[in-house]
């Protein structure tokens, strides 16, 4: 079968057949896939999605698959959580959270990047695969790479969370630390996917790996009852995931699966790595580079490679971007937990802290539809919040012991009988 | 620095692949500008061809190519009069990736 999609940059338009590759040769500029939209309407129908199982995979007719490729995991899927106790107490009555922290199999949004990165490294012919990473992909490129049999090797600052390097290692993976900031490992990935025949997803496949992120809109769009939401919180990083969902929910609107609808984007960022919040909120054409400094490490890159098209998006669409500092990312990530019962890792501190500030703001009204994105799992940055939880004293194993407890906590709920 | 000085001064200019075909297949240019702007423009008058990918029409560096000083982006250092010495590298690293 003839694949409908292809290789075009985002500046000039030029148009490349499928390969590695990643950005255009005549401006240099990035390249993503586009369709062949004709032909994926004539195959694509809403009502087949019906007897899919439901999981990214549902939405292979949008997604750059080859030809004959088969998923071998339900990855994707996750749950849109309707608030009701946050949603209260900021006073909106429409909230949702778009729920990644327990995506499969490595609990964060890369899950559905690689997935669809890796179906391009087998196509391609590659071996070795592997990534620049602050963490979670290197979690999800370890995990599907040993999966389905490729030798695997990621690049990671030096420094980060011991839980996400073991994440990385447990599956196998060559983890290769690199003493520097993430924009260092990255720089020197581009440097090494232009010398060896590797693939590495983030990097000459960053086009298929990118389109994955749109299959976390498509489920937003679905979870509404096939109606797009008012406004979308989403963390930014490189600033990929956040065009991937406009992406998304353009495509589904030109299919004529949703009516069309001005969705307003804001981004989240860390105050210590805002370079897309910073530029929004000066007003400047071109953001500024910052050597990231903040908790919220899985969004800690300075020279977001996607900057450009997220401040571009945030503007048309009438959206903002705002930033928060670490300890008010770690009582976002208290206040996700003790009211939603969702334990996200820094970056959903950082879109639930953001959300609550934008609503503060004015900038999300009361009756609006918005969804916050929580692309990664708590259990990863256990680090961040350690300190906040002091280990209690134990007691002896005894009714006394702990009738002296009650006594001395004054625990309010507790009623002997 | 005297005109002795600058002339026995030389830096490199490292090459991606993508920019070779401007650059005769040279990976790497040796250069004796004193700093990151001229041996940019000294790149783009030797390979004119290169010269509209590395600067666009307002002549500023363009907004997806990336410059470093040797392990730094020259937009922490200073930018375009960030000043170059005996053995400096510069590199050039089109649409960097990642994220």
């Amino acid at each position: 079968m003839k694949e409908l999609y292809f290789l075009r940059c985002r500046e000039c338009g030029t148009k490349y057949g499928n390969a590695p590759q990643s950005f255009c040769e005549e401006c240099f500029s990035p390249l993503e896939v586009s369709y062949d939209y004709e032909a994926v309407g004539q195959t694509a129908k809403r009502e087949a999605l019906s007897h899919r199982a439901f999981n990214m995979w549902r939405y292979a007719e949008l997604l750059p698959l080859p030809a004959g490729f088969t998923p071998t995991h339900a990855i994707g899927g996750t749950p849109l959580v309707r608030s009701r106790k946050l949603g209260a107490k900021w006073g909106v009555k429409n909230l949702y959270l778009k729920n990644d922290a327990v995506c499969f199999p490595s609990l964060s949004f890369k899950d559905r990047v690689v997935a669809t990165a890796l179906a391009a490294a087998r196509k391609f012919g590659f071996k070795t695969v592997g990534c620049s990473s602050t963490g979670n992909l290197a979690n999800a490129v370890a995990a599907q790479g040993a999966q389905q049999g490729f030798d695997t090797t990621v690049f990671i600052p030096a420094d980060l969370e011991p839980a996400k390097v073991l994440n990385t290692a447990v599956y196998g993976a060559r983890v290769i630390r690199i003493d520097g900031s993430y924009d260092h490992v990255n720089r020197l990935c581009t440097q090494i996917a232009d010398r060896f025949q590797w693939g590495l997803v983030n990097v000459n496949l960053r086009p298929y790996y990118a389109e994955g992120s749109k299959t976390h809109g498509y489920e937003i769009a679905e979870q509404l009852a096939w109606e797009l939401p008012d406004n979308v919180v989403v963390p930014m990083a490189g600033g990929s995931l956040i065009g991937k969902i406009a992406k998304a929910f353009c495509e589904l609107a030109h299919l004529g699966w949703v009516e069309p609808k001005q969705v307003k984007f804001f981004g989240a960022q860390a105050t210590g790595c805002s370079p897309i919040a910073d530029a929004v909120k000066r007003g400047l054409s071109r953001f500024e580079p910052q050597k990231p400094h903040t908790i919220a490490r899985s969004l800690a890159i300075g020279n977001p490679a996607d900057g450009p098209f997220a401040l571009r998006l945030i503007r048309e669409s009438g959206g903002w971007s705002e930033d928060i500092s670490d300890p008010e990312i770690i009582e976002a990530i208290k206040l996700l937990g003790e009211t939603e019962g969702i334990f996200a890792e820094t970056a959903g501190g950082v879109t639930t802290g953001v959300a609550g500030k934008l609503i503060e703001q004015g900038r999300i009204k009361p009756d609006e539809t918005t969804v916050v994105c929580i692309t990664g799992n708590g259990l990863k940055t256990t680090d961040a919040i350690a300190a906040d939880f002091p280990v209690a004293e134990a007691i002896a194993p005894r009714m006394e012991a702990f009738e002296a407890l009650v006594q001395q906590r004054l625990y309010a709920a507790a009623k002997t009988r | 620095m005297t005109n002795l000085e600058k002339e026995n001064m030389a830096i490199t200019i490292e090459i991606p692949t993508a920019f070779r075909r401007f650059t005769e297949g040279a990976p790497r240019v040796d250069s004796g500008a004193t700093t990151v702007g001229e041996a940019l423009n000294e790149l783009t008058t030797r390979f004119p061809a290169l010269s509209r990918h590395v600067r666009d029409e307002q002549g500023q560096i363009r907004q997806f190519l990336n410059v470093y000083l040797n392990e730094e982006d020259i937009r922490f250092l200073g930018g375009e009069a960030s000043t170059l010495k005996d053995g400096d590298r510069v590199l050039l690293v089109p649409s960097i990736a990642g994220g």
